[in-house]
């Protein structure tokens, strides 16, 4: 009751309330953004060729006539086929667990609550060259480097990923509750007891959600490794479309999507049993 | 009787220059008991943390030493500083625990300090270090939650873990910082009993820092106030009378410091007009449900 009189008071002020201001120089930032936008679009039109949409329908004719050529797909060769695949997934496995291994260490040190920024920085530098080098262009480099052949699929897969787990990892780092490793510290442990006691118990579920993310994109990443002779499916693949042979390209295809969407479903219950 | 705690004249400012101790001195003999009671804000933490060596003084400001070795000298870490936390357990309000370790190996952290620093690293723990362990936990009464998470343990329950870890550690000082701020009152009572009986049967000597008066005239014979970064009074607990608190705090901190000498042991609600009280209760009750 006793609020409601202090409401009765107070009604004549509320009547009047004015409206906030309007932020005018939001509203022209937020116009300029939109802006910007549209004049980087229009800008690349014709550069990229846009104007060419419209052949999508007028030729639509070629297109199907083409993607027929996909509709009866030819498993004939399918012993190659599955023994290309299988070797394109021990590509991604391989890749991605040497990634992860060396990534902790990398992760760790470049996170700004466990190293000093003399530190942070240059290994940060390094995981960015590490990250900004396509896996493709790894692999071409390998492939002088090492020769023709899958492990030169591997190094590419291993060396990017580092790039990428290091920056995910050392993000989940600077983001975990400091008090437990101060509880460590207080008990007399060193700084490698605080990470293995403190940080990475707190750290694990995110890095294995981030190591299997990774790993089916690798796996992804793997199947094209062949296109410059770094092994595995992507090489028949690579031959086929270069011979027109769309039966058998599409036959490839297919089992690269199943392969893909198996792994996919089967990281899933891995990350359910580890978190 | 030896020295556990020794304090000079520490002064700590954080930025935007609020002092936080401004030249505090203390000194617990080994075996006492000691409560450290103070308004929010008063700098009972940021005390405690100074004596773990969490938390570094001003330059050129004050010394603190444990059990004769230096901790921290003029604002600088001692160089052997691990050395000397291994005799010192800390009990966080928050527990502080590894939420996805085990309670078990929560408490084995606790040999960290003492085993050679491979082993640690790799947590291979002996069978007899392991029981140890268990001891502790069967000390403190949660022996059974061994196997469990941290994670899924009660508030009470996780500070008794921090005590057994503390044990585990054969510290001979124990800092308690707020251990019983986050707990209810029958959980509360539980882990000042256990602190005193350790303090009484181990010999470990125990500075503990409270909110309510209530607990530490109950718990420890000896009481430091602090106030805005100053000691205020020390001396026995049983001289702490409601009338010398409001002489130093003020009528109105007395009354928060004194809240749970009825038994509720939570801050509890203000008295407001009742109606009001009861809807509110109500709205929540049937948002919940």
């Amino acid at each position: 009751m006793a609020d409601q009189s202090a409401l009765h008071k107070t009604r004549d002020p509320l009547q009047e309330i004015k409206l906030p201001p309007v932020d005018y120089s939001r509203k022209a930032y937020s116009f300029l953004i939109w802006g910007v936008l549209a004049a980087l679009l229009i800008w690349g039109w014709a550069p990229v060729e846009m104007h060419k949409a419209v052949s999508l329908v007028t030729d639509a004719q070629n297109m199907a006539s083409y993607a027929s050529g996909f509709l009866q797909p030819n498993f004939h060769n399918w012993p190659l086929f599955i023994e290309e695949m299988i070797l394109t997934v021990q590509i991604a496995v391989w890749g991605t667990v040497l990634a992860v291994v060396l990534a902790v260490p990398f992760g760790i040190l470049s996170s700004e609550n466990m190293a000093p920024f003399w530190i942070v920085q240059p290994v940060r530098r390094l995981m960015d060259a590490f990250r900004a080098i396509n896996e493709l262009v790894f692999a071409m480099l390998f492939v002088v480097a090492v020769g023709l052949g899958p492990f030169a699929g591997v190094m590419a897969l291993f060396i990017h990923t580092t790039g990428i787990l290091a920056k995910l990892f050392s993000e989940a780092v600077e983001a975990i509750d400091p008090r437990p490793v101060e509880g460590i510290r207080a008990t007399g442990g060193g700084k490698i007891h605080e990470i293995v006691f403190g940080v990475i118990p707190q750290v694990v579920p995110l890095w294995v959600s981030f190591s299997l993310y990774r790993f089916e994109s690798n796996l992804r990443s793997a199947t094209v490794l062949g296109l410059v002779g770094a092994g595995g499916i992507g090489q028949i693949l690579w031959e086929y479309i270069r011979g027109f042979y769309y039966a058998e390209t599409a036959a490839v295809i297919i089992i690269i999507v199943v392969t893909v969407s198996l792994l996919d479903i089967l990281s899933q219950r891995l990350r359910r049993m580890l978190i | 009787m030896t020295v556990a705690i020794q304090v000079a004249d520490l002064i700590k400012s954080f930025k935007r220059g609020n002092r936080a101790l401004r030249g505090v001195s203390l000194q617990v003999e080994a075996g006492e008991m000691v409560a450290l009671i103070g308004a929010s804000g008063s700098g009972k933490s940021t005390l405690l943390r100074h004596v773990s060596g969490l938390l570094l003084s001003d330059r050129g400001a004050g010394s603190v030493q444990v059990l004769g070795q230096p901790v921290q000298q003029q604002g600088a870490l001692a160089a052997n500083v691990r050395h000397v936390r291994k005799d010192v357990g800390v009990i966080f309000q928050q527990f502080n625990l590894v939420n996805r370790l085990s309670v078990l190996t929560n408490v084995l952290v606790g040999l960290l300090g003492q085993i050679p620093a491979w082993r640690g690293c790799l947590g291979l723990f002996s069978q007899e270090e392991k029981r140890r362990a268990m001891r502790a936990l069967a000390r403190v009464g949660i022996a059974e939650a061994a196997r469990q998470r941290a994670s899924t343990l009660s508030g009470g329950q996780q500070q008794r873990a921090a005590i057994a870890r503390a044990l585990v550690q054969e510290a001979k000082v124990i800092l308690a910082d707020e251990p019983i701020a986050s707990l209810d009152p029958a959980s509360s009572r539980r882990v000042m009993d256990i602190l005193s009986r350790i303090n009484r049967e181990d010999g470990i000597t125990v500075l503990v820092s409270l909110h309510q008066v209530d607990y530490a005239r109950r718990y420890c014979p000896r009481t430091v106030a602090l106030k805005d970064g100053e000691v205020v009074y020390d001396g026995p607990s049983e001289a702490l009378t409601p009338n010398l608190l409001k002489d130093l705090y003020g009528a109105d901190l007395t009354e928060e410091m004194l809240e749970g000498t009825k038994g509720t042991g939570r801050t509890p609600p203000r008295a407001s007009t009742g109606p009001v009280q009861v809807s509110t209760e109500l709205a929540v009750a049937a948002a919940s449900g």
